[in-house]
């Protein structure tokens, strides 16, 4: 899950990290406020998960509070690749002497927490890795026994932190790892850290990811969860306990498995088609889930057609089919669809699909050719 | 022949009184596998699967009194890493955790503990594993398998099952079958099991099954061209996958510009082994690179 700047500046700062925290804003007259009690020239930044808000025209400078009203009222409302922007952080401005990047990651590859530190700051870490690698420090921790003193020592004099400033980099250095390893998080970045003119070494702008499978023993954070940038449809997924993504073709996708859903989609498309989501219903195709899928599935009116690809297994291929059957026999709308079920009693399913006028088909090649053709022919 | 477990394997089962590892652990008793003692805190002195397995307090207990020397691990994901450290601490050598949804933090801790102790995990969130004919761990249906030559490797569950079902449609059976898992961090790597399927003299093929994120694939391209010369087919699922989306599988996600299906695809390629466009051609593919 990705938080905003300002939930993730939060986090930070309970960690001790200075930063230009600032306020947030709905409105052009609760930006204004914030601006009289910060009392000087303020950021107005769009708060919004998507990257490039700043290309976008989503970050603004303001030197007084009637501009920063100004500034909120043309942020506020605007779309950013697909995001419409409700709140803004109205931030102190800063002059800036030097950027830094400074991030943690979960490593896959070295199965550790490492750091990720460039003094080319400012811009995305993949840009500088791709332009200027030898700019970029990777250090993977050690993960039992963690940061290290002489690991803060080293990245501080790699970045060539002035030596007034060390213990204040220490300090951030220290911040940002208890942040990320106390609120279990895949990603914990502060883009840009920045040394400003009078010499104070700030925290500018911050992103942290949490990791979805430790969310349960963090509700504080999950409260943090923004629903106004997420699909409705992926709301109501993750509250009948599916996991669902939508995407914008014309064929809806139901399958039991994720790496069995990501392939019936890649085989729609392989059959000419685009698929309109991700889908894995999770083990056993059970009724309720099945039922609640189909709903997620046909709220959208891109959809023309449903494969529904079973996997069964252990579970009985007669009993998901019955399970389909009732389900879609309660929908307001409907749309033609392929089921391809396979498992114990795959051959008893046949019948009480053809019944219910549902298309059959043996391979999964098969469904998804069936499917594009019900859904009126290739893209 | 096969690889990791096979008729020796005295299983331990932790979780065993529990809806899906009671289901589970009578699926593997039917299958043939030799389950000698289940695990579950409280419940020691009780017998499950209707009188056929003891229970035990604890697994160095049921490891002293059974001679137990694998473990498979069902227990609710909050409870996985505490679970998959018992295992290792009673003596087991290899560990199979079948639970999804472990955090990654702690399976960071849990693997190099692990790796210390010379113990094998498989898994979490992983489907486990069946060498045919000798003994299944896990969740994988029994049923689809045949004995044959090929090993097959996957990090999904569901498209396992899938792909291996067309093998033995099409007459190719298995060695043994491992689903290591969709978790970013994991006990066991797609090259740990390539290693030693091309160490193990039953296994003249290798099918290796996997999804976007990381690069374990690509690294298991790059052991493969260096050191595997038995005949291999691929697939790659997620060319459709969106990036920055977690594809239900907490591994499976395109960051920044890496983990492509094409990029493990490309590694694939160069590495000589044929990718399939769908699960259903594999077998082909398997084929044409002579597997009888």
């Amino acid at each position: 899950m990705k938080l905003q700047e300002y939930r993730s500046k939060e986090i930070l700062a309970r960690h001790g990290v200075p930063l230009m925290a600032g306020e947030t804003a709905t409105t052009p007259e609760e930006a204004r406020a914030a601006t009289e009690r910060i009392g000087g020239p303020v950021v107005v930044k769009a708060q919004v998960l998507v990257g490039g808000r700043g290309k976008a025209g989503g970050v603004k400078l303001a030197p007084n509070p009637t501009e920063a009203a100004e500034r909120a009222r043309e942020i506020i409302g605007l779309d950013i690749k697909g995001t419409t922007v409700k709140t803004v952080l109205v931030a102190p401005a800063a002059e800036i002497a030097h950027e830094y990047y400074l991030g943690l990651i979960l490593d896959r590859a070295a199965r550790a927490i490492t750091v990720i530190a460039s003094a080319e700051g400012g811009i995305e870490i993949e840009e500088t890795a791709k332009t200027n690698p030898d700019a970029i420090l990777r250090l993977p921790l050690h993960p039992l026994i963690g940061l290290q003193e002489h690991e803060v020592r080293r990245i501080g004099f790699f970045l060539g932190i002035a030596a007034g400033l060390r213990k204040d980099f220490a300090i951030i250095m220290r911040g940002l790892y208890a942040t990320f390893v106390e609120s279990d998080a895949d990603l914990a970045e502060i883009n840009p850290l920045v040394v400003t003119d009078d010499g104070r070494l700030l925290a500018l702008d911050a992103k942290i990811v949490l990791d979805d499978s430790a969310l349960p023993r963090h509700p504080d954070l999950e409260e943090m969860r923004d629903v106004n940038e997420e699909e409705p449809s992926e709301i109501a997924a993750r509250e009948a306990g599916i996991s669902f993504i939508k995407l914008d073709g014309s064929i809806g996708c139901m399958v039991n498995g994720a790496g069995l859903a990501m392939t019936t989609m890649d085989l729609v498309k392989l059959a000419g088609g685009d698929p309109a989501n991700f889908l894995d219903i999770g083990g056993g195709a059970k009724a309720d889930r099945v039922a609640a899928a189909f709903k997620i599935i046909l709220d959208d009116p891109n959809v023309k057609a449903i494969l529904i690809n079973i996997f069964g297994g252990i579970t009985r291929g007669d009993e998901v089919a019955r399970g389909i059957v009732e389900a879609r026999s309660h929908l307001t709308r409907d749309v033609p669809m392929v089921v391809r079920i396979v498992g114990t009693n795959a051959e008893e399913a046949k019948p009480i699909l053809a019944e219910a006028s549902l298309i059959t088909a043996d391979s999964l090649d098969d469904a998804a050719a069936k499917a594009v053709t019900a859904a009126g022919g290739a893209a | 022949m096969s690889i990791l477990v096979n008729a020796e394997t005295r299983l331990l089962v932790q979780g065993i009184t529990g809806r899906e590892g009671a289901f589970h652990s009578t699926a593997m008793l039917e299958y043939g596998t030799d389950i000698v003692a289940g695990v579950t805190p409280g419940k020691g002195g009780q017998s499950a699967l209707d009188g056929r397995v003891p229970v035990f307090d604890t697994v160095a207990e049921a490891v002293a009194q059974t001679g137990a020397n694998a473990s498979c691990i069902f227990v609710p994901a909050a409870f996985a890493p505490d679970a998959i450290l018992e295992a290792a601490d009673g003596g087991l050598a290899l560990v199979i955790c079948i639970t999804e949804g472990v955090p990654a933090l702690d399976m960071l801790r849990v693997y190099h503990v692990l790796r210390a102790k010379g113990v094998r995990l498989i898994g979490p969130n992983c489907p486990g594993l069946t060498s045919v004919g000798e003994a299944k761990v896990g969740i994988i249906p029994g049923n689809i398998h045949a004995r044959g030559p090929v090993g097959l490797v996957s990090r999904s569950g569901t498209l396992t099952y899938e792909v291996v079902q067309a093998m033995t449609d099409a007459g190719l059976g298995q060695t043994t079958t491992v689903g290591i898992g969709g978790d970013p961090i994991i006990g066991t790597s797609f090259v740990d099991v390539l290693d030693m399927f091309n160490q193990d003299d039953a296994t003249e093929a290798i099918v290796m099954i996997g999804e976007i994120g990381g690069e374990e694939e690509e690294k298991a391209a790059a052991f493969c061209a260096r050191e595997v010369r038995k005949p291999m087919a691929a697939f790659i699922a997620g060319r459709t996958a969106p990036p920055g989306r977690r594809m239900g599988h907490a591994g499976a996600i395109i960051s920044g510009g890496a983990g492509t299906a094409e990029s493990k695809r490309l590694a694939l390629d160069e590495a000589g082994i044929r990718v399939a466009d769908s699960p259903s051609h594999i077998p082909q593919l398997l084929r044409d690179a002579g597997v009888r």
